[in-house]
């Protein structure tokens, strides 16, 4: 976790990104590449107009020079800040993709041949090569184990450094390349082709070289494209207009405007924001194969989450010992603490943990006891120990029924009311007999992880449907559903059941996410919107999903849904900022255009700007910095909060609405001012 | 401003707010085919129409199929219309034995009633019989009106549908709406206002005598002596009727809604501002009634209400200041005279009414008129200007300004819905790129067509600008105007522009048909998008188009996207001129 934390920390504005990007913005000038954004490619368009006229005015001294010059400069600014916000986030993307890569250094693998191991360049393997993996080796290629057990640490692209076991069968049969085998050996079907690996697949998409545009960002360029044609249609026909009035513009002027108006802020941030939200979400140590997944997230309706390991922690822990009429409570205590001593699974050691921490028993040395344990086996379905004559048997209640009846006598009717109790609230019920007698029954239950509880709260004000899957009766899954707050669940989960879940709330038009790292899990993990397959899942599991959690932790899609939301959000807030700017900008030059002809016109200069120049310049100096000032913001994206859509659309349209309106008066103002200070308008 | 000019005002939308939501649904349940309490006497009558014209009402059509038929009904209605202007002099109820309309003014006047625009390049008293007035006008009062109501309803099916190819049957709803909403409606209005005197009959022209006779020089230099006047008269009431209810606004007499035949007295001026905007405000209730979220119509409601309730108070204002070029003249208010700027005003209605009056009329894109615009000041005629260059969707025309605003509703949706953490999304309809570019598409025509011409004639001294009487500032915003009332589908004219040339008959013609047919297509290809989509249930999650919020932001797109594709030309035209008369200078 510390590595994530550690990348999670990495500045805005780091000073390897920032002199890249630099290099960046100047080679994305290239007129087919800017093609790409049609409204900074307008820019573009209208400084190469500017330059060629400024020097066919310089060389014939016409014109304002100073004016134009600055007015040209400018223009050429708002294209580079533009190409630099989008460097910028590739920049951190790449930052991201090297990191990637040092993993997914060449390394020398052993392929199966008949006759024996061969020696290859891990770049010759192909799809279906069998390898051998010894400890200490990289593993050469993403592939499916077929033989073995080992140790993998996976560290170089989870940064987690606890080793993974990773075995043939089963669920955790996956391997990436890259990582390393620690112990024993793997025998390891390759199931890419070099370039095609998981690897090379997330590389590609931080760096934003095969970035696709996601249908929302083609929606909000076809609007801003619109936008750009109204406002240039404005333009073009204020020309006559000005002729007709007596007050003919330049066309330095006129482009002026032009640039001012269309959203160049959100035009030139927009590309950013989208790779910045894919960083994002690789900083949560979790990779999406297209951006339209990130989209999707924040569109999700349901979550389907499984309850173990994610609303309850893994195992269930004993959390009360019920005693039977005429035994207190230290009695069975102390049976209970004695029977679960050398029961290492997790339940029985939270006896253990129990009887300490509530009635004051320390544990006891097995060893100092010359105790005979007996272990569970499924024929007696019950375990315990025989020490100094006490012979303590647990187990469930129908197993210690068996047992009490060979041993001559019955279980009680008050532990029995006991259990049935436990039973309904969702519990289990182990019983604890000493030498043929019922001591009384303990009390084993989910624990719901902290914290959960609030999360779901939250998902609920953001109108996110939690449903909790298990494997449960449904009597235990009501039970914990409703003390962890989920919304609904799904008992007696089969894969089919999810899958039937997943297709019967699509059909009501609902998006559905869910993690799964099993190959049962793939079709479900297909089906839905988002499927975050786990890191540690099979192989078709991650080719199933469309993310994949580097961390295999499956809380993690409650992030991935605020990432995808946030990314929503910073769209939506910049382009709204970019629109309200307008209102500023033409008080500040439509004034300057024409008070020379109409001086009756200054009544609309209400911000007091010094100079028709010094107007317009400062409108379009404006105009160009405010896309570098954004630029955190669209990296970071905008502050987000899991409020209901009411609550946040107040919120944000009075930060980003009402700020878009009054902030830019402030900016040309204070630029205005700057500019005139030191004598350039 | 007064106290009673204010409380006419407050009386006005008193009486709308009332009957728009029994209309509402009343239109609701006309067109989700519900029984209603004229069915008795209707159905019969509509199964006739059906059974005579071989039309299936329950055959759904796909929006292209409802787009077909809607342009092959305007066609031949236009068609129609061009006919009976052209031989009007062979037909009957031609008591003045008017000749048959010249070819390019039929066609003018046939494509402005087709478009429910009622651009009038003529005089009605002396160029169209009561034949061309009734079957060839007044029908497309209704036809046209109906058209657009039934658009309108197709779009909301839009909305309303999920997983659905079609949005209806466009012969059943332009029946249905007119047989149901248009002509009960117009029935009972024309009653009133025959009871207030508004004249009907099919008489020759009255002549009178004059008590003082009076001498005019005639275009020869001769001087001629008038002894007698003429009076129009006509089957007005059951034109005027309509004129209003469809929102179309042709008048009868060239003086429109200021002749005292229209518009007698200040009861009447109160039913046909009320006529105008009671089907248009109406449809906001339907809407939300077929949409299933009322909440979702009022607040639509209230946006056209606060647009209005603006432009009202700022056109009363400006035309109640007076005039500072008029020094030592008493302007003010006394109980003698009404103070403010009178010119082109009827002292009947005053200036409250008469303001009134011009911001509904091209909120909704009627046209009709009881004072000269032209002689409002810069700011008072600035109003009507921007009204319509809103896109017509201040309650807006018949049905046209429905789907008008639901184009806004869309783009609102867009632009804010992703600040709700949400791809955007309309009743759990996403928006997506298509709906997009349809929306812009149609948000492109129309600003299109007014500069374009605009600009153009601008520059041309020989055939844009000699038809100018004004020159500055205020000829701009004749021109402007002109382009704009056409393009908007309003028809009124801010007059002071002679448009009774090849170029502005021309240009202006295609203003129409283009504000109209070429608008129509993008706005149902995103109806039948949205019909075809899914609907996703709403959450807490959902951007919400129901409360104030939802208000304050629609009527922020609606008036940044105008105020910012209009504001440069705004400047130079009314703005310029008002601050330059207040400089002293007039135009």
């Amino acid at each position: 976790m510390s590595e994530s934390n550690h990348r999670n920390q990495r500045s805005i504005f780091d000073a390897h990104i920032v002199r890249r990007a630099s290099v960046d913005a100047l080679r994305k000038l290239k007129p087919t590449a800017m093609m790409r954004n049609p409204v900074m490619f307008v820019v573009e368009a209208g400084s190469a107009l500017t330059t060629v006229l400024f020097v066919r005015d310089a060389l014939v001294h016409r014109g304002n020079f100073s004016f134009d010059l600055q007015i040209t400069l400018w223009l050429w600014f708002t294209v580079l800040f533009a190409n630099f916000a989008e460097a910028m986030a590739e920049g951190r993307g790449k930052a991201q993709a090297d990191a990637l890569r040092r993993a997914k250094a060449e390394t020398t693998a052993y392929r199966v041949t008949r006759s024996g191991l061969e020696e290859v360049a891990s770049s010759a393997l192909r799809l279906g090569d069998l390898v051998r993996v010894e400890a200490s080796q990289m593993i050469p290629g993403d592939g499916e184990v077929v033989e073995g057990v080992a140790s993998v640490d996976e560290s170089a692209i989870t940064g987690e450094s606890a080793p993974v076991i990773r075995e043939a069968g089963g669920d955790r049969s996956a391997v990436t390349g890259g990582t390393r085998v620690l112990s024993d050996f793997l025998t390891v079907r390759i199931t890419s082709n070099p370039g095609e690996t998981f690897l090379d697949r997330m590389i590609a998409l931080v760096e934003g070289a095969k970035r696709q545009k996601t249908p929302n960002e083609i929606a909000l360029n076809i609007l801003l494209s619109g936008l750009t044609i109204i406002f240039l249609l404005a333009v073009v026909t204020l020309e006559p207009f000005a002729s007709y009035a007596g007050a003919p513009q330049t066309v330095f002027v006129l482009i002026s405007l032009l640039v001012c108006l269309i959203p160049t802020t959100i035009g030139g941030l927009l590309s950013a924001i989208g790779i910045a939200g894919m960083d994002r979400l690789v900083q949560h140590n979790v990779l999406a194969t297209s951006g339209r997944a990130v989209e999707a997230a924040g569109d999700v309706n349901t979550l389907l989450l499984d309850k173990t390991g994610t609303i309850t922690i893994g195992n269930r822990q004993a959390s009360e010992f019920v005693p039977a009429p005429g035994i207190t409570n230290e009695q069975l205590a102390d049976a209970a603490q004695l029977s679960s001593l050398p029961d290492e699974t997790p339940e029985g050691r939270s006896v253990v943990v129990l009887a300490k921490t509530r009635y004051g028993l320390r544990g006891r040395e097995l060893a100092q006891l010359h105790a005979e344990f007996v272990p569970f086996s499924a024929s007696t379905r019950m375990s315990g120990i025989d020490v100094e004559g006490r012979s303590i048997r647990k187990g469930a209640v129908d197993a210690m029924s068996r047992y009490l009846e060979q041993c001559g006598s019955s279980m009680p009717v008050q532990v029995r009311a006991s259990v049935e109790e436990i039973a309904r609230s969702g519990g289990t019920p182990l019983v604890v007999v000493e030498n043929g007698r019922a001591l009384g029954v303990i009390h084993l239950k989910d624990v719901v992880k902290g914290g959960m509880r609030e999360r779901f709260t939250q998902l609920r004000a953001m109108g996110i449907r939690t449903i909790m899957i298990t494997g449960d009766n449904p009597l235990t899954a009501a039970a914990i559903a409703r003390e962890a707050g989920v919304d609904d669940f799904l008992a007696e989960a089969k894969p089919k059941d999810k899958m039937d879940l997943i297709r019967r709330e699509q059909a009501e038009g609902k998006l559905v996410a869910m993690t799964g790292d099993g190959t049962n899990d793939a079709p479900a993990l297909a089906q839905a919107d988002v499927g975050v397959a786990m890191n540690s899942g099979t192989q078709a599991a991650k080719e199933a999903g469309n993310m994949v959690d580097l961390d295999s932790d499956p809380t993690k899609l409650i992030e991935i849904v605020g990432i995808g939301k946030q990314l929503l959000m910073t769209r939506g807030a910049l382009t709204t900022f970019s629109i309200a700017n307008d209102v500023a900008k033409y008080f500040a030059i439509i004034p300057a255009m024409f008070a020379g002809a109409f001086p009756v016109l200054n009544t609309l200069n209400i911000m007091r700007l010094h100079s028709p120049e010094s107007a317009i310049l400062s409108a379009v100096i404006f105009n160009a910095l405010i896309i570098i000032g954004l630029i955190p913001l669209a990296l970071r994206g905008v502050g987000y909060r899991a409020l209901s859509a009411a609550a946040l659309l107040q919120r944000n349209l009075l930060i980003y609405g009402l700020g878009g309106l009054i902030v830019p008066f402030l900016g040309i103002k204070l630029v205005d001012i700057v500019i005139t200070a030191i004598h350039l308008a | 401003m007064t106290t009673n000019g204010l409380l006419q005002i407050v009386v006005f939308f008193a009486i709308l707010l009332v009957s728009a939501k029994p209309l509402g649904v009343y239109i609701a349940r006309v067109f989700e085919r519900k029984r209603t309490w004229l069915d008795f006497a209707l159905a019969p009558m509509e199964r006739l129409l059906y059974k005579a014209t071989g039309i299936d009402p329950e055959k759904e059509m796909r929006w292209t199929e409802y787009l077909a038929a809607m342009l092959v009904f305007s066609a031949a209605t236009f068609a129609l219309t061009y006919m009976v202007e052209r031989m009007q002099h062979m037909l009957p109820f031609n008591p003045q034995h008017l000749a048959g309309v010249a070819p390019a003014l039929a066609w003018n006047t046939a494509v402005s009633f087709t478009t429910n625009t009622n651009w009038q390049s003529y005089s009605p008293e002396g160029t169209m019989s009561y034949l061309t007035e009734m079957l060839g006008l007044a029908s497309h009062n209704f036809w046209s009106a109906a058209a657009g109501l039934a658009l309108a309803i197709a779009f909301i099916r839009g909305i309303a549908r999920r997983e659905m190819r079609t949005l209806g049957n466009f012969w059943a709803d332009l029946t249905r709406g007119t047989l149901w909403v248009l002509v009960p409606l117009s029935s009972v209005l024309a009653i009133a206002l025959v009871s207030q005197g508004v004249v009907q009959n099919l008489r020759s022209y009255d002549t009178a005598h004059l008590v003082e006779t009076q001498s005019q020089t005639g275009a020869d230099g001769k001087i001629a002596t008038v002894t007698t006047q003429s009076i129009a008269q006509g089957p007005v009431a059951s034109q005027e009727a309509i004129k209003m209810l469809g929102t179309n606004g042709g008048g009868f007499f060239n003086a429109n809604s200021a002749h005292p035949f229209e518009n007698p007295t200040p009861l009447t001026n109160l039913l046909q501002m009320l006529a105008i905007f009671l089907i248009p405000a109406a449809l906001t209730v339907t809407l939300g009634q077929m949409t299933g979220s009322p909440k979702h119509g009022w607040a639509v409601f209230a946006t056209m209400s606060m647009l209005w309730l603006a432009g009202t108070l700022l056109c009363y204002h400006a035309e109640s200041q007076a005039n500072p070029l008029m020094h030592g003249v008493a302007q003010q208010l006394t109980s003698m005279q009404s103070g403010g700027n009178m010119e082109g005003k009827e002292v009947r209605f005053g200036i409250a009414n008469s303001a009134l009056f011009a911001t509904v009329t091209t909120d909704a894109s009627c046209g009709a008129v009881n004072a000269m615009h032209d002689s409002f000041t810069p700011l008072g005629g600035l109003v009507p200007l921007v009204n319509i260059l809103l896109g017509e969707v201040i309650f807006g025309g018949v049905g046209a300004g429905m789907y008008g605003m639901l184009i806004f509703v869309i783009l609102a949706v867009f632009i804010a819905g992703l600040m709700v953490g949400r791809t955007p999304e309309y009743f759990g309809k996403k928006i997506e790129a298509y709906d997009v570019q349809m929306a812009m598409l149609y948000l492109l025509i129309f600003p299109l067509v007014i500069l374009g011409f605009s600009a153009v004639s601008v520059l041309a001294p020989g055939f844009g600008l000699s038809s100018l009487a004004n020159h500055g500032p205020h000829g701009l915003s004749e021109i402007l105007y002109a382009y704009t009332s056409a393009t908007g589908n309003n028809g009124s004219a801010f007059a002071g522009l002679n448009a009774n040339t090849p170029w502005y008959n021309t240009s202006l013609g295609i203003a129409m048909f283009a504000g109209r047919f070429l608008m129509l297509i993008p706005m149902l290809a995103v109806a039948g998008n949205l019909a075809a989509k899914k609907r996703v249930p709403p959450t807490a999650g959902t951007f919400p188009v129901t409360t104030p919020l939802f208000t304050v932001l629609l009527t922020g797109v609606i008036v940044i996207v105008g105020a910012l594709t209009f504001f440069p030309v705004l400047a130079l035209g009314p703005v310029l001129e008002h601050l330059l008369l207040h400089a002293g200078r007039s135009f």
